[in-house]
Parts: C-alpha cells; structure tokens; sequence
C-alpha cells in the first residue's frame, strides 16, 4: 500500500526579551544555576506576576510577519500541574485568546515548488526552569535532582501549525523558514543548541487518497533541523510497520535522542495530565489599540522573502542562491557585508562554499565564524584584481581560518601574489611551446574540436615553470594566441 | 492609654502627651499579660517594635514626621514582613520568613508605623470562626466561649481587646466585615484594586482585598490613607488618585438615599441581629437618609458561585505550597510524588484541602463548563444586580452577618453551615465593590454588624455614613467587661 504522511508543527520560540516575561529578572543564557531567578520566578507568597511589554511587541511582531490576525483582547491562562522546575505548579499560558491568531509561512522546496503551511496560531507563555538529573547530584546516597530556575519565567511564544506538511522535507523547510523570519525580526536568537528554539512534531501516515487522519504521536524537544528530518524518518517507518503488521499506533508523546538515533515513548494519552485551565486572575485581558499594532507594523525590519528578491534584484542571484543566504538573518547581514567590499557573486560562491563547509565541519555558526565578512571581502577583492588566483585564495582562506590576519597581510607574508606581468607571462608560455615541439605538433594536427582539451598540457607546463603563480586566465589568454600563431 | 483611638494617638503623640516608646510599651505589656486568654497574635515583635518606637520619638523630635509617625498597629499574617515569619495561619509556612515586605507593609513603614506584630487568622484565610489556624482558634473577647469570626479574627478580637488600636485584615468574602461584626469593631474592604495585594498571600485572587480594622470609621479612614497606592507591581492595582479618606468625614446625611435589600432580611436572620440592624437604620432616617427598598435578585446564588470560584483559584494559588523551595517539608521523602503527597498531606488543615478538593474539581475537563464558566456567568449577574441598584440609591446597607458570634464547634461539621456566614458579604467581593461592618448593637452581650455597601470608590461616602453614625451612637466604644 502506499502511504501518506502528516505532519503538523509545534514550536517554541524564546523571545530574545532582556526580562522575564512577568518579573525583572535577566534572561541571559549561561549563568551560575538560580542566579537570575528573582522572588516572582520562585513563586514565593504574596509575589505576583506583571506582564513584559516587549513580549507582546516581539509576538505582534510575529504575528504581522506571517500575515496573522492579531488579538484585539488577550489573556492568559493558568495551565496546572506539578513538577518541580514549574515553582508556582502552573505555567501562565494562552488558551482561548492568543495573541496571534490564524496566519501562513509560504515555503519553497528544492525542485522549486512552493507551498503555504496555515498557522492555527501562536500565543505567549512563560518557559519552566530546567531539572539536571546528572549523577553529580548524588548526595548522602540519594539520588538527587538539580533545579535550576534561571530559565523559569523566559517568554517563549508557542506556533502551533496545522497538519499542512507531507514529509520531512516540508517539515525542515517550514521549521527553517520559521527560524528565518524570527531570526530577521530579531524577536529570537536562533540559537538551536541553546534551546531558544525547540519543534514538537506531531506525526501520523494514512493510506495514500484518504481524507482521515490516523493516529498521530508527538516527538517532543527537538532542537536541531537533523534531528527532525531524522525523527520523522524513524517514526513514519515504524507507524508504517506498526500498521501493516496488524498493530495500531497509539497516541503517545515520544522522545527523540539525537546521539544514539533511539526513540521511546515518554507518555500515553492516558496517562495525560487534565491541566485545568482558568483564566489567571493575577493578570486582566490586555487590550491593544489599532494604532499600536499599526506602530509595531511600520517598524517590522526587512522578511526574508523580501530579502530574497532583494537579493535577485541588488546583487544579480540566482534564486536558489538568494534563498540560500538570505534565510538566515545573520548569514544575510554577513553576505551583505562581504558584497558591500568586493564582488557579490564571487562573496555568495565563497559563503555558500568553503565558508559553510568550513562552518558545518565545525559546528559553528556563521556569528562565531573565524574568517569575518570584512576579511572575506578583503579575500575576495584580491581575486578580483588578480593578485590572487583562485587556487592561492584557498590558501589565504586556510591562513585566515586559523587567525593568520588579513588577506592582504598574508599575501605579502606567504609571498602568494601571482604574476600578472604580460612579458613575464609571454617569456614562460615561450619556453614551454619551444620545449614541447611534440606536443605543439600533435595540436597543429588534431581536429579544432579536440584542440581545447589539448590546452591543458601546456597551461599545466606552465603553471609548474612559475610556481603556481602566473595568473591562470592571462596564461590561457597568451597560450591561445601563440599556438593559434603557429597553425 | 489603651482605649485611644489612632486619631487620639496621633493627637496625643503631636501635642507631646505621651511618646511612641510609652504607648507601645503599654501595649506589649498588655499584649503580654492578656493575649494568652485570646490568642490573637500568631507573633509578637515586641524587640523591633520598641526600637521603631524609639525611632519614631526621635524623628519627631526633630521635627519632620509623617501621619502614622511611632503609632503601634499590628498585621494579618497574611501579608509578607520582612524579615519577620509569615505564616498565614498555616503549619505550611510556619517556618517562612520573607525576604520583602507587602506592599501594604511598605506603605505603613513609610507612613511611620509601629508593628507591634502579627495576627492570628484561619488558615489561608478560608474560614469564618478562626478555627482553622494552625496556631489554635482566636477567642472571642466578649465571650471566650465563642469565635471571634474569621478569617481576620486575630486582628478583630486585638482590637477590641484594647491590644492594638488599628491592625490591617484582607477580605475575599468577609473576612474583614465578618469578624468586625462578631468582635464589636469597624472594618472597611474597599474596591477591589484600591489596595495592593503585592505580597499578601494568595487565597482568590480575584476576590482578595486588604484593608484596615480599627474601633472607629475615621480611624478607618487614617489607615486607608496609609494603605491605598497604585502599585505597579500588582497588575490588578487601579491606577486613580488616592483621596484623603478623613476629608470628607462631616458631611450631614441629610438627602442620602440608603438601599435595604429585602434579600438581606429574609429567612436565616437572627430575630435580635435584625432588630439591631433596624434600629440603626432608624437612626439613620433621623439624621436625614431616605430608605429606599431594593432587590438583588441573584442573592442567592452569591454563596454557592463563590464556593466555585474561590476554591478554584485557591487550588492554583496553592499549588506552589510543594516542598521544593521554601515551607513545610515532608521528612526523608522517597521519591517526588511521595514528598508532595506527604508534604501537602501534613502541611495543610483539613479546610484548606477541603477547598484544594472542590476548586480542582470545579476545573476538571468535563466539570469546568457546568461550575466554573457558570458561576463565573453568575458574577456577573450579581455585578449588574449592583450596578442596577446604585442607579437608585447611594448606599446599601443591612446586616453583616445573619447572627451574633456563635460557640466554638458550633459549626464545625457542616462546612455549609460555615459558608453561610458570608452570604450577605459575599456579593461585594464577587461584584467587586467596597463594603464596611461598624457596630451597630448587642444579642445577648454580642456585637451586631451593621454592613454598608458602596458603589465602586465610594470609600470616602460610606466613611462618612458610618462616622456620622458613630458621632450618634456609643456602641462602637462599648468595651468587654474587665478589658476597660
């Protein structure tokens, strides 16, 4: 039988807000456990919560950027149930009046075809702390459990998709082009590793034609685009055996280990907890103006489909190429930056090649990057006058990566500067043609369409005679020339 | 010196009479010798409040003091004190002690306050009797066979026990004006937001609303002076100028449109309770009011939405009560469920879990619909029962509570018995609107409450009512025999 599989979205976003969402505390990632956790984050009596404005711009901001409708009034809910990184045993969450109401997030995928995936909504909540069950906790013999609360009380806003995806594929182009626009609007700092952006994905397969749902499960916390396409691979494959050994799936959370590649089941619907939500009477419905949305509508930054045909437009990309750089907002700003001091297509071959290579061989991400956009551009500018072949660039690349300095500086240390001098040039093509009388024979010979691929005796000859360092376009241009002389 | 009102305080501490350090000395020596009869502070800070009195002295002396400048009051302990523990009357907290003050603690300090300590209450504050509090009940000082009312019974039965001439309470449906009207003394809930509930212990937070307990109206209006701010750091706070509550204290009655509820006279009514609420209403037309006869029509169904509605908030707000980070801990838990179960189990009293049980019940998928959304649709018809009535009339007024105090264990098993306490309170605090207890007579050696009910910020009008009512009538100065 053929199968069909659908997939629907669930992801949390942090919001890059300097406060916590309902107290002052910092949300600086990295700090000493419960060190930027303040008497509201604890939950301590008496405390209560005030709301961030900057959480509600960044989730207006969100809102606009995927065509949504905004809530005119929002609220905020109490999600009950105990867990000891959750100190007030409920999470201030949206339920009946989010904050961004229905939207889209149009994605393209690699055969070029493009497709809209709906947004049911996204509301803002408060993210809980973090419990650190490592071995270190150890004491007296317990088995103890670590609470840091530092991240307890963080915005998060929470995009809820609906089941518009088919594969995998879909799946990362729409998680990606989320990292995207939040990443463009500066309301998250993408940082995946970090968990500042975390996918559940809800999975189910149906036979290929139906129109009904099967049961679907969810993958819980993944924080990598990997991960995901990996996660879904392995759950369709087992609903599919599931199914057609006669079993059926059941509707349970599951989680994802991106190390071993293993998944099990975290909990069944059974087992769900009845959260009993209520509206929270410690904040009132926030009620926000037309001409507040309207502000925070003329203040939204450049979207990356904008960027992308920018791109086209400014710097003569190709689409795919366009795409490729103008997703992520930083590798965007260091495509700009590298364009703006040398040659936009040579900067966009060199980010989407070595650079990226270079990065994901590494880890790293392009913000962290050893060889800055101005150095690439130092690089790039010496291709383009010649002073470098492509060839010597790899090498001043290389220097550059390992914090050698400039390009500049390193052509003039590694003496790397090719010959560009047309006598120079002319004298070593000479030499070669006039050593070579068997090879400059069997070319005046051969038919004129095999001609060009006899070229590269000569231009090779060459290259060696001037330690790599003859410019390899003038050397073609003059070996041309004088073997044509020569017919 | 124990009988003066804060007002003959703060005279007698301008005019030189006596200092901050001999009256609050009185009062510890008092609070000393008489409380173990009445247990109405859970703590006494007898060594912080002697220093803040000498404080006090000195900066009168020279020459700069603000309105409550060395005058002792006391607190519910309710309301967080720093450094000082805050037990809300539970064994839960009887180890906490906060690092901040309540915004209403704060506002005292400013003011100049002296704390002489912190007041005995139901556990919580669910309670109408005192019977709850992990720290034994508070008695009653007209008759220590009875109960002060709750759950701001401490401060109540402080006052009229000549402990403590002012003391803060909280209302969510009664607590304040209840026990006000069961220990002879006056108390004011006002609109919900006026006062700050930053750092007072959550029971509803919808509901919940701090204000003063003292033997007069104008005393009443010093300590809402003192206690009423717009506070940013409650987000359910007003933002609306705080007027000078004591402004307006003499203004004749003569034109005031008094409403009288015929729902608040109906079956359950103690016979001398009502006659005591009649006559003072009588008192009332002679100074020049109009009785006006209303109805609010969903009266009866006040009590059982309240029962919905706070419970449910209860069961979340005291959710945090989980051993993990501060308050009662089970010993040696085995495991995480173990220590919530046992630390929950043993932490609270039976009434609180009693609440705990309904509101999360009330909230459960299935159930929410037929309480929660309904009662919540009740609210509001009670609100617009209100609002459809101060189109008439100016105030409300009529009794505080349908019978006199009642004998400790009186009621004890019937929690509707209980909750029936409240049912002509609990309307203001779902409607959201100020309401004041003042006494108004006797049953059988036993105050009577007179309530008035106002419109939203009308604080200062029923003020006014209440102290012209007092310059008429001597009941709010009658004092148990032997505590003169």
């Amino acid at each position: 039988m053929q199968w069909e599989t659908v997939i629907g979205l669930e992801v949390h976003v942090q919001l890059a807000t300097q406060s916590k969402i309902f107290s002052g505390a910092s949300t600086a990632f990295g700090a000493e456990p419960n060190t930027q956790a303040c008497a509201i984050d604890l939950a301590m009596p008496g405390t209560l919560p005030v709301p961030n404005e900057q959480a509600f711009r960044d989730a207006i901001m969100f809102g606009l950027a995927i065509d949504a409708d905004i809530a005119r009034t929002s609220m905020f809910e109490r999600k009950n149930y105990f867990y000891p990184d959750l100190p007030k045993a409920y999470q201030t969450t949206q339920l009946e009046k989010p904050i961004v109401g229905r939207g889209h997030v149009d994605i393209e995928l690699a055969d070029g075809s493009k497709k809209s995936i709906r947004i049911h909504h996204a509301h803002l909540e408060e993210d809980a702390g973090k419990s650190l069950h490592e071995g270190s906790f150890e004491i007296h013999g317990h088995g103890m459990t670590g609470i840091d609360l530092n991240r307890a009380g963080t915005p998060l806003i929470e995009i809820v998709s609906e089941p518009d995806m088919r594969n995998a594929e879909e799946a990362v182009a729409f998680a990606r082009k989320l990292h995207s626009i939040v990443t463009s609007l500066g309301i998250c700092d993408g940082n995946m590793s970090q968990g500042s952006m975390r996918f559940d994905v809800n999975i189910s397969v149906r036979p290929k034609g139906s129109d009904t749902f099967g049961t679907r499960t969810e993958t819980k916390n993944l924080n990598s685009f990997k991960f995901m396409e990996d996660a879904i691979a392995m759950e369709v494959e087992r609903q599919i055996d599931l199914i057609e050994d006669g079993d059926k799936v059941i509707q349970e959370t599951r989680l994802y280990n991106g190390d071993t590649k293993q998944a099990r089941a975290m909990r069944s619907k059974e087992e769900a907890n009845d959260y009993r939500y209520f509206p929270c009477p410690d904040l009132l419905p926030i009620v926000f103006e037309d001409d507040y949305i309207e502000q925070i509508r003329q203040s939204l930054p450049e979207l990356p489909d904008a960027r992308r045909d920018r791109f086209i437009e400014q710097y003569g990309l190709s689409r795919y190429d366009a795409n490729s750089l103008s997703g992520d907002a930083a590798v965007a700003q260091f495509f700009q930056t590298a364009a703006a001091g040398s040659d936009a297509k040579l900067a966009a071959n060199w980010i989407m090649g070595e650079l990226s290579a270079r990065l994901n061989a590494e880890d790293r991400a392009i913000q962290d990057s050893p060889v800055s956009a101005d150095q690439l551009a130092g690089m790039i500018a010496r291709l383009k006058d010649g002073t470098i072949s492509s060839k010597m660039a790899k090498q001043v690349f290389d220097a550059m990566w390992n914090g050698e300095g400039d390009a500049d500086g390193i052509i003039e240390a590694r003496g790397l500067k090719q010959v560009s001098d047309s006598g120079a040039i002319e004298a070593l093509v000479d030499d070669v043609i006039a050593n070579s009388p068997q090879q400059v024979d069997n070319y005046r010979n051969a038919d004129v369409t095999k001609r060009p691929k006899m070229l590269g005796y000569f231009v090779g000859q060459i290259m060696k005679a001037s330690k790599g360092q003859a410019n390899p376009q003038q050397v073609n241009d003059v070996l041309l020339e004088k073997l044509n002389a020569l017919l | 010196m124990h009988n003066k009102t804060l007002a003959e305080i703060i005279a007698g501490l301008n005019s030189g009479a006596f200092s901050s350090v001999e009256i609050t000395g009185h009062l510890l020596n008092r609070i000393r010798q008489l409380d173990p009869q009445y247990n109405s502070f859970i703590t006494v800070t007898a060594e912080a409040a002697l220093a803040s009195a000498e404080a006090a002295d000195r900066q009168r002396a020279s020459g700069s003091a603000p309105l409550f400048c060395g005058v002792p009051i006391a607190h519910k302990d309710i309301f967080c004190t720093n450094g000082v523990r805050t037990s809300c009357g539970s064994k839960m907290l009887d180890n906490f002690v906060p690092p901040y003050d309540a915004t209403v603690v704060e506002n005292f300090a400013q003011a100049g306050a002296v704390i002489l300590g912190k007041t005995n209450m139901d556990e919580f504050a669910m309670g109408s009797s005192n019977e709850t509090s992990y720290y034994g009940p508070v008695k009653n000082p007209w008759d220590i066979n009875c109960v002060p009312g709750g759950s701001s019974g401490g401060s109540a039965a402080a006052l009229v026990a000549r402990l403590t001439p002012g003391a803060t309470a909280t209302d969510t449906g009664g607590s304040i004006r209840q026990p006000a009207a069961l220990c002879g003394v006056t108390g004011l809930k006002p609109t919900y937001g006026r006062v700050s509930r930053w750092g007072m212990i959550a029971f509803a937070s919808s509901l919940d609303q701090a204000g003063p307990m003292a033997r007069t109206a104008e005393d009443c209006a010093l300590m809402l002076n003192a206690m009423a701010s717009f506070d940013p750091k409650d987000s359910t706070s007003i933002d609306r100028k705080v007027p000078d509550y004591t402004a307006n204290l003499n203004q004749p009655l003569s034109g005031l449109k008094i409403g009288i509820p015929k729902e608040y006279f109906g079956e359950g009514l103690n016979p001398g309770t009502e006659q005591a609420v009649r006559e003072a209403l009588t008192e009332y037309e002679k100074q020049g009011a109009t009785l006006v006869d209303i109805s609010l029509p969903h009266s009866h169904l006040a009590v059982p939405a309240y029962y919905v509605i706070a419970p449910a908030e209860a069961s979340a707000n005291l959710s945090r009560f989980d051993g993990v980070r501060y308050g009662y801990r089970c010993e040696d838990p085995k495991d995480l469920r173990d220590l919530y179960m046992r630390t929950r189990g043993e932490g609270f009293g039976d009434e609180v879990k009693r609440r705990i049980l309904v509101g999360a019940y009330c909230l459960s998928a299935g159930y929410y619909d037929a309480y929660y959304r309904k009662a919540q649709q009740v609210r509001r018809l009670i609100k617009q029962d209100f609002v459809d009535a101060f189109a008439m009339v100016d105030v409300i007024m009529g009794p505080t509570s349908p019978s006199p105090a009642f004998a400790f264990g009186a009621k004890g098993d019937d929690p509707v018995a209980m909750y029936l306490e409240d049912v002509y309170t609990i309307a203001t605090n779902l409607a959201g609107l100020p309401g004041m207890s003042l006494p108004c007579g006797f049953v059988d050696n036993r105050p009577v409450g007179l309530q008035i009910i106002g419109n939203y910020f009308d604080e200062g009008l029923m003020l006014n009512a209440a102290h012209q009512f007092q310059r008429a009538t001597d009941w709010h100065q009658r004092t148990p025999e032997g505590l003169e």
